[in-house]
């Protein structure tokens, strides 16, 4: 189902087995509202998750109850090996670590002491080591000693993500930890989590950002309110769009009906709305592709270019949205 | 480390350390802890200066339990300051919910803001009682001196510090998990800190002849309504509750 990773470097130190979370039929209400609704999936250790949805759909709040701050209102889960409840709480939280969409930083506290207060709440022994081991791992080191009131909004970031890696956490939740940075920062942001990716730390990732989600995470779940889909990001594309090519000639082929039909893989076609070439359904381009381009020599045709119509999750993203906004008008 | 269902006093000695190292730099209760001690010690020391040496007796019991008052008042007031600011302060920094996804345990995070209000509070009364007891001893007339130095009217003063600082840390936590603003929350804990100087206000101007066994007595009673309170703070204290501010649903 999964991205198989090493996780011998994850917190617990031995190799979990099982899967890090398992969420079933999970709902949250706040009175009347309701935050999300009958959400399950699953997450392997060692892979990183993206939770993708529009303001309001839920994300922060599934972050809150599986980091135990919330109590869910029906459902199971089990964190880090452990089943979601009261009992456990401690425990839990023990095994993972949450960076919240704020950073939530004592501002009149400098960055090493606000790490040091953290280190005491996880009773870690080495704390000094740990503490320049975090912040040498966010680029931090040379600002230790500055108050966080002093830091930009992409710093304070950093010492949040920092925070978060002081107890080598089995499972790390990150709520938007790029939300509000410049594109530069955002992207030293992406390299962070790369890097903790690398070194086996599940990572539980929302965000609004689809390039980000396309980029770091191993799978993505769509949300808004219930879960609307789940998978990798390139299946994601293929579920949701049919599968097409896309060929550009230098001058219009003669008598294309005749070209294209019967070659294999091709179910049809039709120009394209570009004016400069044409768009053919496919079942699978790796077989048509080549087809097509034997058919377009063997007619004559100057062929400039032949390539798999890339749909970016974003379009898968919008789609699924848009069909939610439209069932709601309807 | 500790007991399954115990409480981490690693936790607890961080949060207390964290929290004293953030109200130095903290302003507003920074200048709390500075003046209020020094115009509720000065005060009293006027007035009782200002007494002739002649003064009759019910005159001089009377600037007497005021004085007794108005020292009591700072161990009420400073840290019905910092603890109204615990809960609804984080809450606005946006601190909380860093914090409450640690494995704290709401006892431990409870323990540790009322011990980091108390400790500062008993310090800084005690130190303003040795001052203005080193001040009037040494030059005051020798009435109020006999008045003041009495044996049991000292005890009483150091047993009910803590204790009276216990009630209005108990009520200004459960003030400040309540309400979403500071400022309401600091007047509000103000108020609540008022009760029991009552209490001590019997003594002070000798309704209650200020003995060992009454100061005792009284200590004990106030020790009862201080652990009763933490019971019920405790049990109010609830992890969603904290961080929303609100009802659990
Ligand atoms: N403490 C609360 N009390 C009442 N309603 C809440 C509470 N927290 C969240 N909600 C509601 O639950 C829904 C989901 O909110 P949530 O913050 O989880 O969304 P989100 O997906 O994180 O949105 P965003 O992208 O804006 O961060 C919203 O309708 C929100 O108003
Ligand atoms: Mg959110």
């Amino acid at each position: 189902m999964t991205v198989k990773r090493d996780s011998a470097t994850t917190g617990a130190g031995a190799v979990p087995t099982g899967p890090a979370i398992v969420v079933d039929g999970l709902t949250k209400r706040f009175g009347e509202r309701t935050a999300f609704t009958d959400v399950s999936f699953e997450v392997a250790y060692g892979e990183v998750f993206g939770f993708l949805g529009p303001n309001g759909a839920g994300k922060t709040t599934t972050v809150r109850t599986l980091g135990t701050l919330l109590a869910p209102t029906s459902g199971t889960a089990t964190v880090a090996g452990l089943p979601l409840t009261g009992a456990n709480g401690v425990e839990i939280r023990r095994r993972i670590a949450v960076m919240p969409e704020a950073p939530g930083l004592y501002l009149r506290l400098s960055v090493a002491e606000n790490l040091d207060f953290f280190a005491g709440l996880y009773e870690l022994d080495d704390r000094r080591a740990r503490i320049e081991r975090a912040l040498r791992a966010v680029n931090l080191l040379d600002r230790a000693d500055d108050p966080c009131r002093s830091l930009s909004k992409g710093l304070r970031q950093r010492v949040g993500l920092a925070r978060a890696l002081l107890s080598d956490p089995e499972i790390l939740f990150l709520d938007e930890p790029t939300s509000g940075l410049d594109p530069l920062a955002a992207r030293d942001v992406h390299e962070l989590i790369d890097g903790m990716r690398r070194r086996g730390v599940t990572i539980f990732l929302t965000t609004h950002r689809l390039a980000e989600a396309e980029a770091l995470c191993d799978r993505v779940g769509i949300m808004n309110t219930t879960l609307r889909t789940i998978g990798r990001p390139d299946e994601l594309r293929e579920q949701l769009f049919a599968k097409t090519l896309q060929v550009t000639t230098r001058e219009p082929v003669a008598d294309p009906g005749a070209v294209f039909a019967g070659l294999p893989g091709v179910e049809g076609w039709h120009p394209a709305s570009s004016g400069d070439g044409y768009v053919l359904a496919v079942t699978d381009p790796d077989l048509a592709a080549p087809a097509v381009a034997r058919a377009l020599v063997a007619a004559d045709a100057d062929l400039l270019a032949l390539s798999p119509s890339r749909h970016s999750l974003e379009d898968v993203y919008l789609q699924l949205i848009e069909e939610d906004v439209e069932a709601r008008t309807r | 480390m500790n007991a399954k269902n115990g409480l981490s006093w690693i936790r607890v000695r961080a949060l207390v350390r964290k929290e004293i190292n953030d109200y130095r730099r903290n302003r507003f209760i920074a200048v709390t802890m500075a003046i209020l001690p020094v115009v509720f010690m000065v005060s009293p020391m006027i007035t009782l200066f200002k007494l002739p040496a002649d003064a009759p007796a019910s005159k001089l019991d009377a600037s007497v339990g005021l004085s007794a008052l108005y020292l009591m008042l700072v161990p009420a007031f400073v840290p019905a300051v910092v603890a109204s600011y615990s809960v609804v302060g984080e809450r606005e920094q946006g601190t909380l919910e860093p914090v409450l996804t640690t494995p704290i345990r709401a006892g431990e995070f409870l323990i540790g803001k009322a011990l980091a209000a108390l400790l500062p509070a008993v310090v800084i009364s005690y130190t303003m009682y040795g001052v203005f007891l080193g001040v009037v001893g040494g030059f005051a007339h020798e009435n109020v001196v006999h008045d003041i130095f009495e044996a049991p009217r000292i005890l009483a003063q150091l047993l009910f510090t803590p204790l009276i600082a216990g009630w209005s840390i108990w009520a200004g936590i459960a003030i400040s998990t309540r309400t979403g603003d500071v400022r309401v929350a600091q007047q509000l804990s103000t108020l609540a800190s008022l009760p029991p100087l009552a209490i001590t206000t019997l003594v002070g101007f000798d309704v209650i002849k200020p003995t060992v066994t009454v100061a005792v007595g009284l200590g004990l009673g106030l020790l009862v309504i201080d652990i009763l309170a933490w019971r019920v703070v405790s049990a109010l204290f609830r992890r969603e509750r904290l961080l929303t501010g609100a009802k659990a649903a």
